[in-house]
This record gives C-alpha cells, sequence and structure tokens, in this order.
C-alpha cells in the first residue's frame, strides 16, 4: 500500500492573496501613516522645453502648514537617477529628481513642497513662483533628429542617444535572390501604462537606518540605488514593496520620488510620504512604446521568407529611465524575426530624446513591438502572393524537431512546437467556415475580417553571461530563501516582487510538491528587503516562475534532500531507499513504518541524533542563474466586425492557444492571458497618449484616454499545448506578457483583413472608429466577392 | 484630492439655499457632485462654500401635473426606472439610461447635468427636443426659462445669479408620438460625441406631423435639428424620407472637432444615429 502523492503543481489552487485583497485588508504604500509624518507635493513645468530663468519659494514657504520648499539646486545631494542595464555607447544625460536648469517635459518637476498636510503642500505649491524662457519644442521622434531640431541635452550636442545596429545573414543577398519586398512603416503609438494604483512613496528614519515603503516591482534595486545615491550604508536601508497595485512595467525603476523622499526624511528626521495623483501619473509616470518602423521583406512567391530589414526610431522622451534603452534596442531587436527561419536580418534602432514624458518598459517591453510587426509583415506578404495568412506562417515556421534552434538573431530557442498550436487556434476558431460567416455579414452590409498571429517571444530574463555579452551591467539571477521552523511550518523568501501575479500562490504549490504538505502550510513572504535574500531581481519582463519559481523549486529540492538524509539516519535505510510523499517519510515498501515531514524537521532542531558531519537547522538560500533564456509562443485568432457606417469595429470572436511550457496554477496562467489580451485589445483599437506641438498631453486624464472597459472586451476561447522547456526543472516559460504580445497584431491583422475586400493595406493603431471610416471612404466601394 | 479648503454648508429648505447662494459669490450648489467633484479636484473648480442641495425632498421626484415635472435632484437612475418618464417620455428615459456609468447615474442629477452644460450632456438634447421648461429659484424669485433659451455656450446656461435650477417640466406629448435617444458615446469619458434625441408625431394617416430633433455632443451646446425636423414633417416617415432628413441634421450647426471626433466625422455621425433615433421614433409613434 502506498499513499497517493497529491500534487498541487498544475491545479488550480484559488489564489492565496485574494482574501486579503478582495476584502480590503491588504496594505498598500499610501495606507502607510506614521506618527509625525509629512505629505509632499511636486511642482511640476507646464511646459514641454524650457530655461528655469528663476524660482522663488518665499510665498510658499510663508504658507499654512509648510515644512519647507526645495528646487533643484536645493536636493542635488539625491545624486542622478540610475540607468539599471547598459546599452554600449549610449549617451546619457545627467537625470537629477528635480530640474535646476531648464525642464525637458510637461511634468518634469521644478520643486518639491513638504507639508503637514498633502493639500497644504499642494496648495502651497500653487505658490512657488518659477520664471521659464520657453525653448522650440520637438515630441516626434524622428523630427528630433532631424538637422535644427531643438536640442534636449545640449552636453550630449545631439538628440540621438545611440544608434543599435544588428546583422545577421547576407541581407543584400537575400534582396538581391528576392522575388518581391514588401515595404511597410508601422508606427507603435505611444501607452499610458494606467495601474489601478498610482505610485507612493513613504520613508521614515530610525537612528541611523531607513526605512522605504514603495509601489515597486524592484525594491532590491530600489535599495541598492537609495544606498549608493544618499550614501547610506545597505545594511541601513530597508525598502518594502507592500502590496503593490499592477506596474506592467510601470513601476520598473529609481523614480525621481523614490530619491527625493528618502532624501527629506534623512535631512528633515521627519517620516515623509508623496502619493501621485492620477494626472501626475499621466506625466510623471513612464509611458510605453512610441516606435516607428520602416519595414521591407524580402521573399519568395511561394511565400518563402528571405530577409528583413528594419529601421527603428525609438522615442525616449525627455530623459531616459531605468530599462528604457534595453526595451528599445535588445528586446525589440533581437526577437524580431519571431517563429520564422529567416535567413538574413538587419534592423537599427535609432534611440531619441525629445520633449515628452520618458518612455520604459510597458508590458513586453519590445516584443510587442517585435510581434507586431512581423505578424504585420506575413500577413502583408500573404496579401501580395494572396496566400492564405495561416500557410504562409506554416510555410517558414521553425519545426519541432529543428529545437534548439539558432536563429538569425544568435538568440537559441529553448523548445516549439509552432504548428501545432496554429493548428489547434485555427480548429477552434472554426477558421475553415469563416468566408461563409464572411458572406454573411457582408450580405448585412457589414465587414467581417479574420486576422492570426503567431508569436513567440522571450522570457526568463536572463542568464547573466548573455546579460554581460549584450553590456547590460548587472546579473539575471533570482534568490529564494526557505525556512522550515522547528514546528514544521515553512517560510519563503522571494527576490521576486509580485504586484499581481500571485506569486504567493504558484511558490506554495511548487514547495508543497516537494514537501508534500499543502500550499496553505507555507507562508510566501516577497518585497522586503530586510528578511529576503541579499538580492533580487525582481518581477518583470515575464521572468519570475522561469528564473525566480526555479530558484523557489531549487531551494526545497536542497531542503528535501537533507530531510531524506535525516529520515534515512532515523530510518537506518540508505538514503536511496526513503521515500518522500504524502508528508511522510518511510523506507521503499514499509509505508506503515514512516516519520512525519514535522517530526524529522523537529530532530533537526533537537539536534540530538544527527548524522555525522549535519548541521542542525533547516534553511536554504539559492541564487538560480539561468542557463538560457526561455520562448513562450503561441497561435491568436481574431474575428471582427465593423460598421462601414461609423467605423465601429466589434469583436465577435476570439481564441488564443498559447504554449508556456508546464503551467503550475492554470487560472492564473488564463487570468495573465485575459488580462493581457485586453491590454492589446487597448492598443490596437483605442489607446493613444496624445502630445500637441507645444508638448502638451492632450490625452491627460481618464477623461480622454481610453482604457479598455469590460463592456469593450469580447468572451475569449482559450486553450494551450504544453512543450516544456528543457532548460529548467520544472520545463516553464512565462505568460505575464503573451497576451499582450501575442493578440495586438491578430486584433489588427483582422481588421485589416476585413477591409482588405476594398483595396486596404494596412492602418497605424488604434484603430478608432474615425480612423476606420476615414480608411472605408477612401476606399473603392465594397468589391462583390466572386 | 481637493486641495482647496471650502465651507460645506448644507441646506434645508430651498429658501435657504438661495439665501446662501446669494451671501457668498463664488459659492457653488452640490447635487450629485459627477460634474463639480472632479472639477474640483482638478483645481478648475476653487468655491469657497458648497452649499449641498441633497436633502431638500421637494427638489426631488417625477411628478404628474398636467404635464410632467422633474425635480433638478431626481438622479439619471430614477429617471430611467420612472415608468411614467418611460412610457411618455421614452427619450429621455433612453438618455438617462445612457449618461455616464452606474455610478454616475445613481448619483448624477438631472439638474446637476442641465445646469452644469457640459456640451456632452445627455438629457439636454431631450430638453430641447421635448420643448421643456426650465424653473429656477433666485433672489428675485422664480422664473421659467424654455430649453431653447437655457444652453448659452458651453458650460454656460441663463441661469442668473443666485439662481438655483430646481425642476424641468415637459409638456405631456400629444398621442400618435414616439421618440427615441441615439447615442454615439465618448469611448473614456461616456459624454456623447453625438447624441440625437428624436420627438416624432404621426397624423391619423400615418403621415409625419411633427418632427423634433435635439442634438447634443456634437457643437459646443446642444441645439435643434430645425432643417431635418422640416425636411420630415409631411412625409411619409418612410425610410428614404428618414435617411434623407438625417443628413440634414447638422445643417447650420458649427460642428466641434477634437480628439475623440473631427467635425466631418461627428457630421457623418449624426447622419447616423439621427437616422436611428428617427427611425424608432416613428416606429414608436405608430405603436
Amino acid at each position: 500500500m502506498t499513499v497517493a502523492a497529491v500534487t498541487y503543481v498544475g491545479t488550480r489552487v484559488p489564489r492565496k492573496e485574494d482574501q486579503r485583497l478582495i476584502t480590503g485588508t491588504g496594505t498598500y504604500t499610501d495606507d502607510v501613516a506614521l506618527p509625525g509624518m509629512v505629505h509632499t507635493y511636486f511642482v511640476r513645468s507646464p511646459h514641454a522645453h524650457a530655461r528655469i530663468t528663476r524660482i522663488d519659494t518665499a510665498a510658499a514657504k510663508r504658507a499654512p502648514g509648510v515644512v519647507t520648499v526645495l528646487t533643484g539646486a536645493e536636493t542635488t545631494g539625491t545624486g542622478t537617477l540610475p540607468l539599471f542595464v547598459n546599452v554600449p555607447g549610449i549617451k546619457q544625460s545627467k537625470h537629477f529628481p528635480i530640474a535646476s536648469d531648464k525642464v525637458r517635459y510637461t511634468g518634469d518637476a521644478v520643486a518639491v513642497v513638504v507639508a503637514e498636510s498633502r493639500a497644504a503642500a499642494r496648495a502651497a505649491a500653487a505658490l512657488v513662483d518659477v520664471e521659464y524662457e520657453l525653448l522650440p519644442v520637438v515630441v516626434d521622434g524622428e523630427k528630433a533628429l532631424a538637422p535644427g531640431a531643438p536640442i534636449i541635452h545640449e552636453e550630449l550636442g545631439t538628440n540621438l542617444a545611440c544608434t543599435y545596429p544588428f546583422k545577421g545573414g547576407d541581407v543584400d543577398k537575400a534582396f538581391a535572390d528576392a522575388e518581391l519586398v514588401v515595404k511597410q512603416r508601422l508606427v507603435q503609438q505611444r501607452l499610458i501604462p494606467n495601474a489601478i494604483e498610482p505610485r507612493s512613496v513613504v520613508a521614515k528614519l530610525d537612528g541611523d537606518s531607513v526605512t522605504i515603503w514603495s509601489t515597486t516591482q524592484v525594491p532590491h534595486f530600489v535599495q541598492l540605488f537609495i544606498a549608493i545615491n544618499l550614501g547610506i550604508p545597505q545594511n541601513h536601508v530597508r525598502v518594502i514593496a507592500p502590496e503593490v497595485g499592477g506596474g506592467f512595467g510601470s513601476k520598473l525603476n529609481v523614480y525621481a520620488e523614490e530619491l527625493v523622499v528618502p532624501f527629506l526624511a534623512k535631512m528633515l528626521g521627519r517620516p515623509v510620504k508623496w502619493t501621485e495623483d492620477r494626472r501626475e501619473g499621466y506625466l510623471a509616470t513612464t509611458h510605453g512604446r512610441d516606435m516607428v518602423h520602416d519595414v521591407e521583406l524580402a521573399a519568395k512567391r511561394d511565400g518563402t521568407i528571405l530577409g528583413l530589414r528594419v529601421r527603428t526610431v525609438a522615442n525616449m522622451g525627455g530623459y531616459l529611465q531605468a530599462f528604457a534603452p534595453v526595451s528599445a534596442t535588445i528586446l525589440h531587436v533581437f526577437i524580431t524575426p519571431g517563429a520564422y527561419r529567416l535567413p538574413a536580418y538587419d534592423c537599427e534602432v535609432k534611440v531619441v530624446y525629445t520633449n515628452t514624458t520618458p518612455i520604459d518598459a510597458y508590458r513586453g517591453a519590445g516584443r510587442p513591438e517585435a510581434a507586431y510587426l512581423i505578424e504585420r509583415m506575413m500577413d502583408r506578404l500573404a496579401d501580395e502572393i494572396r496566400m492564405d495568412p495561416a500557410e504562409v506562417r506554416r510555410k517558414n515556421f521553425v519545426k519541432r524537431d529543428e529545437f534548439p534552434y539558432t536563429a538569425v538573431s544568435t538568440l537559441v530557442y529553448d523548445s516549439g512546437d509552432y504548428a501545432k498550436a496554429l493548428d489547434r487556434a485555427l480548429e477552434l476558431s472554426e477558421y475553415k467556415g469563416f468566408a461563409k460567416r464572411r458572406d454573411e455579414t457582408e450580405r448585412r452590409g457589414r465587414y467581417r475580417g479574420i486576422g492570426l498571429s503567431s508569436y513567440v517571444e522571450i522570457c526568463g530574463l536572463a542568464p547573466s553571461k548573455a546579460n554581460a555579452a549584450l553590456g547590460i551591467g548587472w546579473g539575471g539571477y533570482e534568490s529564494a530563501r526557505i525556512r522550515v521552523n522547528p514546528l514544521g511550518t515553512v517560510q519563503v523568501w522571494t527576490g521576486t516582487s509580485p504586484h499581481g501575479q500571485g506569486h504567493e500562490t504558484s511558490w506554495s504549490q511548487i514547495v508543497a510538491d516537494q514537501f508534500g504538505i499543502r500550499p496553505d502550510d507555507i507562508e510566501v513572504l516577497h518585497g522586503d528587503t530586510l528578511e529576503s535574500p541579499g538580492m533580487g531581481v525582481g518581477t518583470f519582463g515575464s521572468r519570475s516562475l522561469a528564473v525566480g519559481g526555479i530558484a523557489v523549486h531549487k531551494a526545497a529540492q536542497r531542503i528535501r534532500e537533507k530531510v531524506i538524509l535525516l529520515a534515512a539516519h532515523l530510518l537506518e535505510a540508505s538514503p536511496e531507499d526513503v521515500v518522500f510523499e504524502g508528508g511522510k517519510l518511510f523506507v521503499k515498501g514499509v509505508p506503515e513504518k514512516s516519520k512525519a515531514f514535522g517530526e524529522v524537521v523537529f530532530q533537526l532542531y533537537l539536534a540530538a541524533n544527527l548524522p555525522d558531519g549535519m548541521e542542525p537547522g533547516l534553511e536554504a538560500i539559492v541564487y538560480h542563474d539561468p542557463e538560457n533564456f526561455t520562448y513562450p509562443f503561441g497561435t491568436h485568432v481574431c474575428e471582427v466586425e465593423i460598421d462601414p457606417e461609423t467605423g465601429i469595429v466589434e469583436i465577435v470572436r476570439y481564441t488564443a492557444v498559447d504554449d508556456c511550457g508546464v503551467q503550475i496554477n492554470p487560472m492564473i496562467v488564463e487570468g495573465q492571458l485575459h488580462g493581457g489580451i485586453v491590454q492589446a485589445i487597448g492598443q490596437a483599437l483605442y489607446e493613444a497618449a496624445v502630445y500637441d506641438e507645444n508638448g502638451q498631453l492632450l490625452t491627460g486624464s481618464m477623461m480622454d484616454y481610453h482604457v479598455p472597459r469590460a463592456a469593450d472586451v469580447p468572451s475569449m476561447t482559450l486553450d494551450h499545448t504544453v512543450t516544456p522547456s528543457p532548460v529548467n526543472p520544472l520545463g516553464v516559460k512565462g505568460i505575464g506578457e503573451a497576451g499582450t504580445i501575442g493578440a495586438t497584431p491578430a486584433v489588427v491583422n483582422a481588421v485589416v483583413d476585413a477591409l482588405s475586400a476594398i483595396g486596404v493595406k494596412h492602418l497605424d493603431m488604434p484603430l478608432t472608429p474615425e480612423r476606420v471610416w476615414r480608411a472605408i471612404r477612401a476606399a473603392k466601394p465594397m468589391e462583390v466577392r466572386k | 484630492m481637493i486641495a482647496t479648503p471650502f465651507d460645506y454648508r448644507s441646506a434645508t429648505s430651498l429658501e435657504e439655499a438661495v439665501r446662501l447662494l446669494g451671501g457668498s459669490p463664488d459659492a457653488k450648489i452640490l447635487a450629485g457632485g459627477h460634474s463639480l467633484l472632479p472639477l474640483m479636484k482638478l483645481g478648475l473648480a476653487q468655491p469657497s462654500l458648497l452649499i449641498d442641495i441633497g436633502r431638500i425632498a421637494a427638489l426631488r421626484g417625477v411628478h404628474q401635473d398636467g404635464g410632467i415635472t422633474i425635480g433638478a435632484l431626481t438622479t439619471h437612475q430614477a429617471i430611467a426606472d420612472d415608468a411614467t418618464c418611460r412610457d411618455r417620455l421614452t427619450a429621455l428615459s433612453e438618455a438617462a439610461a445612457a449618461v455616464g456609468d452606474v455610478q454616475v447615474r445613481g448619483r448624477g442629477t438631472i439638474g446637476g447635468s442641465l445646469a452644469h452644460a457640459d456640451p456632452g450632456g445627455d438629457e439636454q438634447a431631450c430638453a430641447l427636443a421635448f420643448d421643456a421648461t426650465l424653473r429656477a429659484v433666485g433672489p428675485k424669485g422664480d422664473r421659467a426659462i424654455a430649453a431653447g433659451d437655457f444652453f448659452t455656450g458651453a458650460l454656460e446656461t441663463a441661469l442668473g445669479r443666485g439662481e438655483i435650477l430646481v425642476s424641468v417640466r415637459f409638456p405631456v406629448p400629444p398621442a400618435r408620438t414616439g421618440s427615441a435617444y441615439a447615442k454615439h458615446a465618448h469611448p473614456a469619458s461616456g459624454f456623447a460625441i453625438v447624441g440625437v434625441a428624436a420627438v416624432v408625431t404621426v397624423a391619423k394617416d400615418g403621415t409625419i406631423e411633427r418632427a423634433a430633433i435635439g442634438v447634443t455632443g456634437a457643437a459646443d451646446r446642444p441645439f435643434r435639428a430645425t432643417a431635418a425636423e422640416r425636411a420630415l414633417a409631411g412625409t411619409k416617415g418612410d425610410a428614404a424620407a428618414i435617411a434623407a432628413a438625417a443628413a440634414k441634421a447638422g445643417e447650420g450647426a458649427q460642428l466641434s472637432s477634437d480628439l475623440a471626433a473631427s467635425a466631418e466625422f461627428r457630421a457623418q455621425l449624426l447622419t447616423v444615429y439621427a437616422r436611428q433615433a428617427l427611425q424608432r421614433a416613428v416606429g414608436a409613434a405608430r405603436g
């Protein structure tokens, strides 16, 4: 008789964090209220580009409740904002948290008011008198490169922060051999991340130590730079990321406020708080995307692709924020060839300063741009040669027996079966029946289109050696610490910093299976630099599971090995004969003589009967450095109807078949896909951050900027294939951004397909009613289909 | 966060509210708060005194008194749920149901919306199309303002200093009248990019006796589409006549152009939604 082992990996364990989150009992940064705490309000520039000729803070200082008012010149002690990662040759300007010479975007901070209440600080901010000398403004990346454009950072002498080139294969030959070249200009519009929780920072001094609460995805990086910038020994800096209400990359930084608030706490000796309002969030929290690509795809008339040439201009805004140059270059350039056997590839990115809010990573960060580019081009090619887009893709796919596959980009794709996911998606979406549905719709006077996207993305950021080779100046490992207490309860610390992803649940499932206990018996702790391992890289780029989850898994295995060794000693057996399942340890074939997990753990702390050389206690710390990236993939199929009179696009069917390798918790996987697809629909159809030529953000509030609502979103049919990754012991890949990466091109391809009947070849996002209506009006009347 | 300090008074009677308003030059009336408070949070309105009229019960509810009088404090949701409005003022009922979202409909009031006069406010189109009369009370007493005279510009009305909008009176439409509201909402704000209220009365023989078309969202203030009304009157009200009339809905109007829609696109939307509203109104009139 054996005890049936219950395994939790792969099951829909309800999220452990939801009870407190949905009953409103979670603690967010803005919930932190401390005795004697003062509040801050940043005075922000109403101009996009101007020299500060004079600042007078006297009146503000006299206002009721004001503690102090500081300008940029008075806060240089914060040091400058860091880049986390380097792109070789990048020209980085000095970026002080508060501008003192000139402002470079609307919302650039020029002073900070500290007062007894937030309202008093805000009211006094209006009294800070700033004199500006207005300078010419440039908001567009391409215009910023034109001769005579206003220079954002004079000391650099140019708005071009860097040119990032890549070349692989014989591109000239590919284009010389081509039977056709498809050219297309593609615009990736600027987006505003809109995490539901605004950013917030609190800092408190305790003797020589400072504790900082922050809405961050990367508490350890915040700790690191506060220590470096403010000159506080790192062991005296504690950073806590409590509940964090979404980030999507917009909390993946060391922001100006994260340096200024602890600087003020140190200076004043009082706790200090800052919380942004939504308007401020639109201006001074990073935006996403904003690239323009000029693309040429060389191909044969049978659909075989031969070469790809891309020229990208990436608008970075007024300053370079932590990850921005990497999203714009590495994460875009290397994965652009996608799921296809592309022999030759030439890509060059120009990274450009403009007078706009700084850009940084936004869900997908470079990969949505890459997937959109290649998936739009595959459809453009299919249209030119009158071939089924599904067949063009299938013809060029990397085949399942070709993995690990070394792409023209030099990346080594870990595993995949692209045709299988495509086939399943075509089947579920009833792709074959589309023509009939389209004819029926067109008889009703509406257009109908279907669009595919067969994406590949890159997760598991990142093998530290790859980082080093790419010039990225920090390792890509992740840490975990597991402590089993004398009474057998388990605590797990992770270096990842979840802000909605459900790591407490997924990590518990991983550990529970190793120890044969329930996920509820395990406590997962995160986002506090005091007790976690020395460095956690954090949560971004769908890296948490494939790097941080593996660190947890490895730490649990170490614990398991030690427990088995001791059990063998206690059972007088050899370790190979000890079975550890269902929370019990016993000699193979003798389950009736078992020791409970807790009993063995207790012995490790009694330490009275340990084998020679075994240390007492039960604790493990692991830093896992991945051996390779992981490459999730899938096919999304979107079907739309369009009202020709109003241009309104309605998504009538949505099917997604994704492969993220082994799934730890399918419910969480589906949740990530639902949210990701909705964000993708937002970019495809609704969202755009728009500046006027003076650098004023016209979409400056939720009254103007269309974040998708429940009613905008279709029901989705989700399915998956499972192709385990060979690069980690759990076979996992990552799913946090796949929806956003896969869905955007599927939606746009569907709309363009619908309008192909009237000769439309391409439309830039967002596909708003007016944009679609204009395309219809400019086109020839609907042709009668043969 | 509202940064500027202000006083708050809750008025228990209309007279008290008028008196408070008269005593403070930059006071503001607080009804549902769904237009005013957002402006205060943005710092665009900085009243020194808020006079809350929410507890004046007499200003709330739908009453039949020869006409249909709706108290200024009646919420959008209450109007959408009211059987009399649904039967007799269908366009208004539909417009109220199309305002903002559940929270806004539950708190926001018809009086607040009309007095705020956002160019995309839904119920304004109905006030015009039904020839409503707005009643205002001020230091000099009571006066009635025709809806056609009420909206004088974006966020501007005929209300004088110290006057409070207290009710809106809709004449009971004659027999064989149908009405409908059709709207293209701003996807983010929910206000109308174009909203059309159509009120149509048919003669016994089915021809169109009278058509009234109120338009909101399309210009800086709501307007009556008089050219379209004239074009439809006297016709058989068939699809062709409706389409021809709808095509004239923007005639003579200075259509707005903004990020949400250019003037050109608004003209197109106006044609489409006017046609939809008219079709449904004619259908309802014929029962």
